[in-house]
């Protein structure tokens, strides 16, 4: 932050005859470029507002209790509701889940505690992982749908391809975020175990990662946060926006998921769906909303100072 | 043993190796897309030619098909020029004056606020341009635009860009030597000459990485033109009318009805190709820039 510069009459109370006046044209534009950015800046703010009005608006008509416990139907909305998508969404949680926090948080100790920075091969993790978070979600859902669904592993169109799709969409924050985490332990922690003749994993299990599960956790919430609302990659890997069916397993048979399920009552050509659009945003925006109320308060209570 | 002689623990070397392993899965991640995509695009390739450039239309999944890209190419660049005039003021305005003008407070508001439109999932975006900004505000205001359009996906795609123009440019506004302000003030300056003319040109190479990857976050973004600029290849800079992109293809093309090996399969991985190459070369671009500013003032 800039320090305000001394205003023409504090510069005349203080040393006599030694201020220059500015005209008023300058004063003039210098608070009409105030304004002018604030009124730019609230323009995406407004924007925000109207949007979560307009979804609150047009869904809470339809959240009742039913909602979340019928199947999703092609025919009738009013019998519609997310208990499909909803179960994909949490099965594509968990193995989201159970392939980024072990991959990605290795990947972080490995990156901190045994990578030497100066061989090439380290660098290029680096650069690689920095360059991954560009690529487009879209092209993820590709990656998933020539060597998960079809291709070499051929799982077919099932949660467990749709949620490793997702994992590898999202590993880099958790690496970043688990990095960080790391990094903030000091030195002098890992060098009193060493001396108490830990060996080097010993030091880490029994004392860096313990010191980093709040940082890592963190990074973990945001990283499914991100996840949770992805449509476009799984929309590729073949997920589909009328599962009649709550029945979901992670292995086999069709899945939906709450984006996905948006994205197809906002498609329909049927304008009776919208209003069910809007409801299951509201749904998805509450979890979203959560799951970061969640992340801040690990952040704030676990928090070490060292 | 003598001290000082290193006793090879295999546990630790086991794990050591683990790590590693854990490690190349963002490796093999890069090198699983670009394998994915070449494994299909170069059986496109080879089997359409030239007509990708030469073809007048996008059509794959036709009877009679046509393959030239610029029809996709068109309707991408279109939307994501719509949306960078909307988030280039809006994005930069924002950044001058959380970096230059806000207070501590009103930072610590507008901040989350910017943080919470980064979370809000694409697909929303979308419903709010087909569902609100479509009909409620652009027909409301009698501009005369067809139920799918361009000018709707792009100004909300606009909004989703802010906080990414935002935050990056507001790193560089602030990694600006406070000296330098200081020195301006000590000339006479105002706090707009000081923002405008003193910080915004020395956070430049920052803003301008900014903007790259805005635009590349745009030409990438699939879920607001999927369902608010429709699927209709289309030439043109008229926004009122419907567009297709190079996302919205592969979007609607990968329902499944197009068998593996087919030419609308490889289509899609064409497309994909297209894509990850575009989007790679803008975040080199950026990373540049943004390592510009950081050499200088850090």
């Amino acid at each position: 932050m800039a320090p305000p510069p001394p205003t023409a009459d504090v510069i005349e109370a203080t040393m006599p005859g030694t201020a220059f006046h500015r005209e008023r044209g300058t004063q003039m534009k210098e608070v009409g470029f105030a304004v002018g950015l604030l009124a730019l800046l609230s323009i995406a703010l407004l924007t925000l507002l109207v949007l979560i009005v307009d979804v609150i608006v047009e869904g809470a008509g339809s959240l009742s209790a039913s909602f979340f416990t019928e199947t999703t139907s092609r025919i009738d909305p009013g019998s519609s509701g997310i208990a499909g998508p909803i179960m994909g969404t949490l099965y594509l949680m968990l193995v989201c889940a159970a392939f980024i926090i072990p991959v990605g948080v290795a990947s972080a100790i490995y990156l901190e505690e045994y990578a030497n920075r100066e061989k090439w091969f380290n660098r290029a993790i680096e650069v690689n992982i920095q360059n991954l978070a560009a690529v487009p979600s879209i092209v993820y859902g590709v990656l998933g749908l020539a060597f998960l669904v079809r291709g070499p592993l051929s799982l077919g169109n099932v949660v467990l391809a749709g949620g490793l799709t997702l994992g590898l969409l999202v590993l880099p924050v958790v690496i970043v975020a688990g990095r960080e985490a790391i990094r903030a332990v000091p030195p002098s922690i890992r060098e009193g175990s060493m001396a108490l003749g830990a060996t080097k994993w010993q030091t880490i299990w029994k004392q860096v990662l313990p010191a980093s599960i709040p940082g890592i956790a963190t990074g973990t919430i945001l990283a499914l946060s991100r996840a949770i609302g992805e449509a476009a990659p799984l929309i590729v890997v073949g997920a589909i926006a009328f599962a009649t069916t709550s029945d979901t397993s992670i292995f086999s048979g069709t899945f939906s998921a709450l984006p996905i399920q948006i994205f197809g009552w906002t498609a329909d050509a049927n304008e009776a769906f919208k209003p069910l659009a809007a409801a299951a945003i509201i749904v998805l925006m509450g979890i979203l909303l959560a799951m970061n109320a969640v992340a801040i308060w690990l952040r704030n209570r676990f928090e070490q100072k060292w | 043993m003598p001290l000082g002689v290193k006793r090879r623990r295999w546990g630790e070397e086991v794990i050591r190796a683990l790590l590693f392993l854990a490690a190349t899965i963002s490796i093999l991640t890069t090198v699983g897309i670009v394998i994915a995509l070449m494994a299909e695009s170069i059986p496109f390739f080879v089997d359409v030619g030239s007509k990708f450039f030469t073809d007048g239309s996008w059509s794959p999944l036709f009877a009679d098909p046509e393959f030239g890209i610029w029809q996709l190419l068109n309707g991408t660049f279109l939307i994501t020029g719509i949306a960078i005039l909307v988030a280039i003021p809006i994005g930069l305005a924002s950044a001058i004056y959380l970096s230059e003008y806000a207070s501590r407070r009103v930072r610590k508001i507008i901040k989350p606020a910017l943080e919470v439109l980064v979370g809000v999932p694409t697909v929303v975006f979308g419903y709010f341009a087909l569902t609100f900004v479509t009909p409620e505000i652009l027909q409301a205001v009698g501009i005369d635009v067809k139920g799918f359009n361009a000018l709707s996906a792009g100004l909300v795609m606009g909004i989703m860009i802010v906080p990414t123009i935002a935050s990056i440019s507001e790193d560089a506004m602030r990694a600006v030597p406070q000296g330098l302000r200081e020195g301006a003030y000590g000339l006479g300056s105002t706090k707009r000459q000081v923002a405008m003319r003193v910080v915004f040109p020395a956070a430049l190479s920052g803003i301008v990485a900014a903007i790259v990857l805005g635009v590349s976050r745009g030409v990438g973004e699939t879920m607001i033109v999927l369902l608010a600029a429709g699927l209709q290849p289309n030439f043109g800079i008229n926004p009122t009318e419907g567009f297709a992109t190079i996302t919205t293809f592969m979007g609607s093309a990968a329902d499944g009805d197009n068998p593996a090996g087919s030419i609308g399969y490889q289509s899609i991985f064409a497309c994909g190709t297209i894509l990850f190459f575009l989007t790679l070369a803008m975040n080199m671009v950026a990373i540049r820039f943004v390592r510009k500013y950081r050499q200088v003032y850090d």
